[in-house]
């Protein structure tokens, strides 16, 4: 039996890769990134800026249209082949996208209700009062206070957190199978983040579809997701179950990230450590793992050679690229070994083992 | 969110949308405005009940010989701007005049807005081998000597109302299409485009739904100035013997007491028409500038 029969596969990806033809030459923004995402289940993609989660989702879904963009691979929605084919059946209707900033996503000259109308004549073929009743329920479980009076309003009229609520509305109109919420509240308040988020859990929990949830924050990601992928430089770093990856976490680029991110359990006044230095250049990646120039835990071989990724990408499998993981014996001797010299293979100023922080 | 009203729809109604800035200085249209506007309303309602009201007809010749001798008479109780040479009375000549240049001016600019428009809009959002073919026929168009293209067409066809207004609106094609493509450019890489995409629409959907009526914000401030362009250029092919054929319009009253003797001794006879065709036109101008302001459109690069 393939793993595809064994769980209820929605999305899978093999080997993907997007690149953009530029004046320098190829820039390659997802390198060979393969996952798959189960009927029901929430992804959490999660990287630094310039990492390549957005690049991904926007080009399957077939968003960015570039004459300069190469794509390559495979990624079979439902089993549909989506590469290399036009993907306007998908959207809205298969799969719904919510986007960063509420602010530029809807249409600043058109009225809510006709915006929300839209999808759902598209999608649904309701017009007239069916369809304003639809709206209404809409704008309702998105916790729309007066959805009625919101409807016969102008965008600029409502708050960040009403429009992305909006936004969530529309997206949902076509009861689609996966909704990519990508970076949903990063432009949002602090106050109004923890809210969105929790309605999107509820809602998937509630219709039962599969969300794909793009952030750069693995507290946001922990605790709303079920499989949560880490990307640097446009390749998979390390994929894994949510809880095993925050009890066993095994890619150096993971545990920097959270050890970048405040968290409530530590004592007050606890040092932030940054991931010092720049994302790699996507022309011209260092030849070896993408990550070692930022690595402390980076021996020769990281320069010289690029990881693979061990095991596949199958939902609740823990997969990393890394030859010297985090919670191994070699992992914890070549950061032994660097603290020690004081720099990484790299050139990366390592600080003495027990003071990670200060210089 | 937590910023004032004002600041948020100020931001809103800027074509590029800044929300970092939260201190955004609300815009008004100004006094200027609703004056030219009014004189606009008032010039197109004069022209519209033109032969409905109580107005001398503009082409019976009112010669005095006994009382005032040769005409042209100059303007008096009976005659409010006077009469030209053949004693025929200015004022209602002007209002009578004002209907051929007005329809001239906006039937030229709607021409030109329908088709430069649909390019421009077409152009911008598919962009590909339609978009570089047409922003080359414009850059031709543009680079064409309007006036040898309006003496060709003119000259060509017999000069009806309808002849005049399309040369002009040929000649407005150009500017509009450039305008409308750089407006549905930047439009179509927001990201309401994407997310409409993304909803499902289909391309037509996109930019009759999406793009258009955001385009036309700027265009419409562009309306008003080629209005004004296309009421001059009238008056320019007047000038030249190109204009209508039939009826007067502002540019033959002018060119009728444009000859040093007249305009010597009866300057009245030219005055009122240029007055109005100058009123007019820095109403056009004014109203079309402040709209520009008002919705930014200098961002767009026209």
């Amino acid at each position: 039996m393939s793993p595809a029969e064994a769980h209820d596969v929605l999305l899978e990806v093999e080997g993907y890769s997007v690149a953009f033809k530029t004046p320098r030459g190829l820039a390659r923004v997802v390198d060979d990134v393969s996952f798959s995402l189960e009927r029901g289940h929430t992804l959490g993609i999660v990287g630094e800026s310039g990492s390549g989660k957005s690049v991904l989702n926007r080009s399957l879904m077939g968003l960015i249209s570039s004459n300069r963009q190469v794509e390559s691979g495979s990624a079979s929605f439902d089993g549909e082949q989506m590469v290399g084919r036009d993907r306007q059946p998908f959207w809205g209707a298969r799969i719904g996208m919510i986007f960063q900033d509420p602010m530029t996503s809807l249409n600043p000259v058109m009225k809510v209700n006709r915006q929300i109308f839209e999808p759902l004549k598209l999608h649904l073929g309701l017009t007239g009062d069916a369809a304003r009743v639809r709206a209404i329920e809409l704008l309702t479980k998105v916790g729309i206070p007066e959805p009625a009076r919101r409807l016969d309003q102008y965008p600029h009229e409502l708050s960040g957190g009403m429009r992305q609520r909006v936004m969530i509305a529309i997206a949902l109109a076509g009861e689609p199978e996966l909704l990519i919420a990508d970076e949903p509240t990063t432009a949002l308040d602090v106050t109004v983040q923890k809210y969105i988020l929790d309605l999107l859990s509820d809602l998937q929990s509630d219709t039962g579809m599969s969300m794909i949830l793009i952030t750069h924050d693995l507290g946001v990601a922990r605790g709303r997701t079920d499989d949560i992928m880490v990307m640097y430089g446009g390749r998979v770093m390390e994929f894994a179950p949510t809880a095993e990856l925050f009890e066993r976490m095994q890619h150096p680029y993971s545990e920097a990230l959270m050890q970048s991110i405040p968290r409530l359990d530590q004592p007050k006044h606890t040092r932030l450590t940054p991931i010092s230095g720049a994302p790699p250049d996507p022309v011209d990646p260092p030849p070896g793992c993408r990550f070692s120039p930022r690595c402390r835990y980076a021996q020769a071989r990281c320069v010289e050679e690029l990881p693979q990724p061990r095991g596949k990408y199958v939902a609740s499998t823990h997969v990393w690229s890394c030859f010297f993981p985090v919670a191994s014996e070699e992992g914890r001797s070549a950061l032994a070994a660097n603290s020690e010299t004081g720099r990484s293979a790299a050139g990366l100023a390592v600080a003495p083992a027990d003071r990670t922080v200060d210089p | 969110m937590s910023r004032d009203e004002g600041a948020v729809i100020a931001a809103e109604r800027d074509v590029q949308v800044d929300h970092a800035e939260g201190t955004v200085e609300v815009k008004r249209l100004g006094i200027g405005f609703w004056l030219s506007i009014a004189w606009i309303v008032l010039i197109i309602t004069l022209a519209i009940l033109a032969p409905w009201l109580p107005l001398k007809d503009p082409d019976q010749n009112f010669v005095d010989i006994q009382g005032k001798g040769r005409p042209p008479y100059s303007p008096s109780g009976d005659h409010w701007l006077g009469t030209d040479q053949d004693a025929r009375d200015m004022f209602s000549r002007i209002i009578f005049g004002a209907r051929v240049s007005l329809v001239v001016g906006f039937s030229a600019v709607a021409f030109g807005f329908v088709v430069g428009g649909t390019i421009g809009l077409i152009g911008g959002f598919v962009k590909g081998v339609f978009d570089k073919l047409t922003s080359f026929v414009m850059l031709v168009l543009l680079s064409f000597p309007a006036l040898i293209l309006a003496i060709l067409i003119t000259s060509l066809m017999e000069r009806s109302l309808f002849t005049i207004a399309l040369t002009l609106g040929i000649l407005s094609i150009a500017p509009v299409s450039r305008l409308a493509r750089s407006a549905s450019l930047v439009f179509a890489e927001r990201e309401f485009v994407t997310a409409a995409r993304a909803m499902g629409a289909k391309p037509s959907h996109i930019m009759i739904r999406e793009l258009l009526p955001n385009v036309l914000i700027p265009m419409s401030a562009l309306a008003l100035l080629g209005t004004a362009v296309a009421i001059v250029a009238e008056g320019g092919l007047a000038f030249l013997g190109l204009s209508v054929e039939k009826g007067s319009t502002w540019g033959k009253l002018i060119l009728i007491g444009s000859d040093s003797r007249t305009l010597e001794n009866a300057p009245w006879v030219s005055f009122g028409p240029v007055v109005a065709l100058f009123l007019t036109v820095m109403a056009l101008n004014y109203a079309g500038d402040r709209l520009r302001d008002y919705f930014d459109v200098r961002e767009l690069a026209l």
